[in-house]
């Protein structure tokens, strides 16, 4: 399909226009990014792969994040998959409540979401002296750090996968439970390959925010060097010692795994597309390819189903 | 399988889908449910199929209960409006889905599905998508599907409604021959009337979440039991007249009607078919001659011509009657219209065979 383009525009607006976007893109985006890369590599790669992993306190925060973020994602894979499904097959007083609510991380600074934790989970908080109790330290340990992750990454799982359900409806579903399909079996087969690339473009989206998360997890954290700092804290922390090779050679690795995410968005986002185009075709029937004859040797097929 | 419905009632919100509805499917009958949309047909399909719980009543199945029976465990076969076949399954699995949950061995599965890719006429197609197929073949496939976990009834909505007409008619014969064969209770629902008396053994005709009438397709068009089931079975001509003393009155035509024995006056509807009506070239006009007396008399009605339609073998008149405003079709077969040759402004008379009574419901009377 040809998006309508406009032709009237005087060849030099036209320039102009093209020369500030992409100036605007390149002096933002693609310059700094370079020159972290630049400033990483600046004394080669075995510089590089020694800031990395000979400082026991970056190979910690390294660690710390492969952990938190996936520990997160996976909570809000389970909690949006949940969700979604609640929202798009069931209408229920506060239901939009819900919707809304799910949105609030995207609203609330970061920084707001950890004090939040914290008054909550702190020492003097309103759960932290039970958990306290029971051996369970939150707040300055990672367990917070999980729950701040989880926060700030919230809505991205849940809002990518309610329009996706909302257009597929529920009438496969249906189909499956009338086969005789269990509710375990109708997810598995049925709804969860029918949504899987919306929930892996959620997944990816919200793994990159998890990697990338400084405000709320400050916060929680306590800024512990080698027991609480994931990587966007190392970053900042070698960059106050002025150690900055070290910390750009850290940021590369963000970088680089922002790149790797795009590509993937790219990809998944291919495929959304390719699903919501067969998902119209299926609705829509050509049936001009039908060219089938029907009325052949009935007796000898209907035999065996006359139980 | 037989199906008893007894006292169903389901409202959405303050919409009420079914009012108190019992019905009986005896076994291996083919029954339609007919009416407009909103009449409750759909929910009435879902609600045997367990898609659906009722606010009240019982289903019962050879007279066991299964009201409280979860879907899944109802072994009823259910062919969607729009399929709702799996989209990233291929065909064969999609027919295979409820043998493969049932965790069927695998020799078995491939048997039963070519088996049933040979009766729905796909052969060779198993490999493809559902997105790959014309809408004829999803249908098929879906009836396919639901014929996979051998079900003791076949439900299905609308089965025919996103087809277009040659696809329509085609499978709608296809499906009466399968029924036929295989002799499962079915129900199916639908609102286009032709389709229900071509296809179906019995007719249940639907409105408001009531059923209005039910009976084979010829009592039911022969006979209708109330002004709606006349109404939307369509294609009918409707006047005022009145009754009184056990004869109805249409301009003046008097139609036996013994249902209303009384003396006192009344308004009723009276419903022509256009098919049932005789239309003639009226004799030359006597001069000082009384139309109404006349047309008393004979039984027949004088009126002039509009306009002739022909759509292919039917012919339509389309005429006033005298004194009236409302326009009166009569239906002809072609060839006797062609030899006939009315013009629009000639003078006929007309004569009905049939004529159908209703007086207006008793709850308006006062």
């Amino acid at each position: 399909m040809s998006k309508p383009t406009i032709t009237s525009a005087h060849p030099l607006t036209h320039g102009l226009l093209v020369a500030a976007a992409t100036g605007i893109v390149g002096l933002l985006i693609v310059v700094p990014l370079a020159s972290v890369f630049a400033e990483a590599f600046a004394e080669g790669p075995a510089a590089w792969w020694r800031a990395l992993a000979h400082d026991p306190d970056t190979r910690h925060a390294i660690w710390l994040s492969l952990t938190v973020a996936p520990l997160a994602v996976a909570i809000n894979t389970v909690f949006g998959v949940a969700t979604a499904w609640l929202v798009s097959r069931f209408r229920f007083p506060g239901r939009s409540l819900l919707i809304t609510l799910c949105d609030v991380p995207f609203s609330v600074s970061p920084v707001v979401a950890g004090l939040a934790l914290v008054l909550i989970f702190g020492r003097q908080g309103l759960l932290g002296p039970t958990l306290e109790s029971l051996g369970w330290k939150v707040i300055f340990s990672w367990p917070g750090l999980v729950l701040a992750t989880t926060f700030v990454t919230l809505p991205l799982v849940v809002r990518e996968l309610i329009p996706v359900m909302e257009a597929i409806g529920p009438e496969e579903e249906l189909a499956a439970v009338s086969l005789g399909a269990s509710g375990w079996q109708v997810f598995t087969r049925v709804t969860l390959p029918n949504i899987r690339w919306a929930l892996l473009h959620g997944i990816v989206l919200a793994n990159a925010r998890a990697m990338g998360e400084f405000g709320a997890v400050y916060v929680v954290s306590g800024h512990i060097a080698g027991a609480t700092d994931t990587m966007p804290l190392r970053v900042e922390k070698l960059f106050q010692e002025y150690r900055t090779p070290a910390s750009m050679a850290v940021a590369s690795v963000l970088a680089g795994l922002a790149l790797i995410t795009l590509v993937a968005k790219v990809v998944i986002e291919r495929r959304l597309e390719a699903e919501a185009r067969e998902l119209e075709a299926a609705r829509s029937l050509p049936d001009t390819l039908d060219t089938t004859p029907l009325d052949t040797g009935f007796s000898t097929a209907t035999k065996g189903l006359t139980s | 399988m037989s199906i008893h419905i007894r006292g169903v009632s389901k409202s959405f919100g303050t919409f009420k889908a079914l009012d108190n509805v019992s019905l009986d499917v005896p076994q291996g009958t083919l029954l339609a449910l007919l009416g407009p949309s909103g009449s409750g047909k759909t929910t009435l399909l879902r609600i045997i199929a367990g898609l659906e719980w009722p606010d009240s009543g019982r289903i019962e199945e050879d007279g066991e209960d299964i009201t409280d029976r979860h879907a899944r465990q109802r072994e009823v076969g259910f062919v969607f409006q729009h399929y709702a076949l799996f989209r990233h399954m291929s065909v064969f699995e999609n027919i295979a889905f409820g043998l493969r949950v049932r965790k069927a061995p695998k020799q078995e599965v491939e048997a039963k599905v070519n088996e049933l890719l040979h009766l729905v006429r796909l052969d060779g197609l198993g490999a493809r998508k559902p997105a790959q197929l014309s809408g004829g073949q999803r249908q098929r496939v879906a009836l396919a599907r639901a014929l996979a976990i051998r079900p003791k009834i076949l439900l299905l909505d609308e089965p025919f409604g996103a087809l277009d007409a040659k696809v329509r008619v085609e499978l709608r014969q296809w499906l009466r021959r399968l029924h036929d064969e295989i002799g499962m209770t079915s129900v199916f629902v639908t609102h286009d009337q032709e389709e229900a008396f071509e296809l179906a053994d019995e007719v249940v005709v639907m409105n408001h979440g009531r059923i209005e009438q039910r009976g084979t397709p010829e009592e039911v068009f022969e006979h209708p039991a109330t002004p709606f089931v006349m109404d939307f079975l369509g294609n009918v001509n409707v006047f005022h007249g009145r009754v009184e003393k056990g004869q109805a009155f249409w301009h003046g035509i008097p139609i036996d009607y013994p249902d209303y024995p009384h003396s006192q006056a009344r308004p009723a509807r009276v419903y022509l078919r256009p098919h049932e009506l005789d239309i003639a070239r009226a004799a030359a006009e006597q001069p000082g001659g009384n139309a109404a007396t006349a047309a008393a008399v004979t039984g027949s009605l004088p009126a002039s011509v509009l306009r002739i339609a022909r759509s292919g073998a039917i012919s339509r008149v389309s005429c006033r009657p005298d004194g009236s405003d409302t326009e009166l079709h009569v239906d002809l077969p072609t060839d006797t219209a062609r030899d006939l040759s009315l013009q629009p402004g000639e003078r006929v008379t007309i004569t009905p065979r049939k004529v159908r009574v209703f007086l207006p419901d008793p709850e308006y009377v006062i």
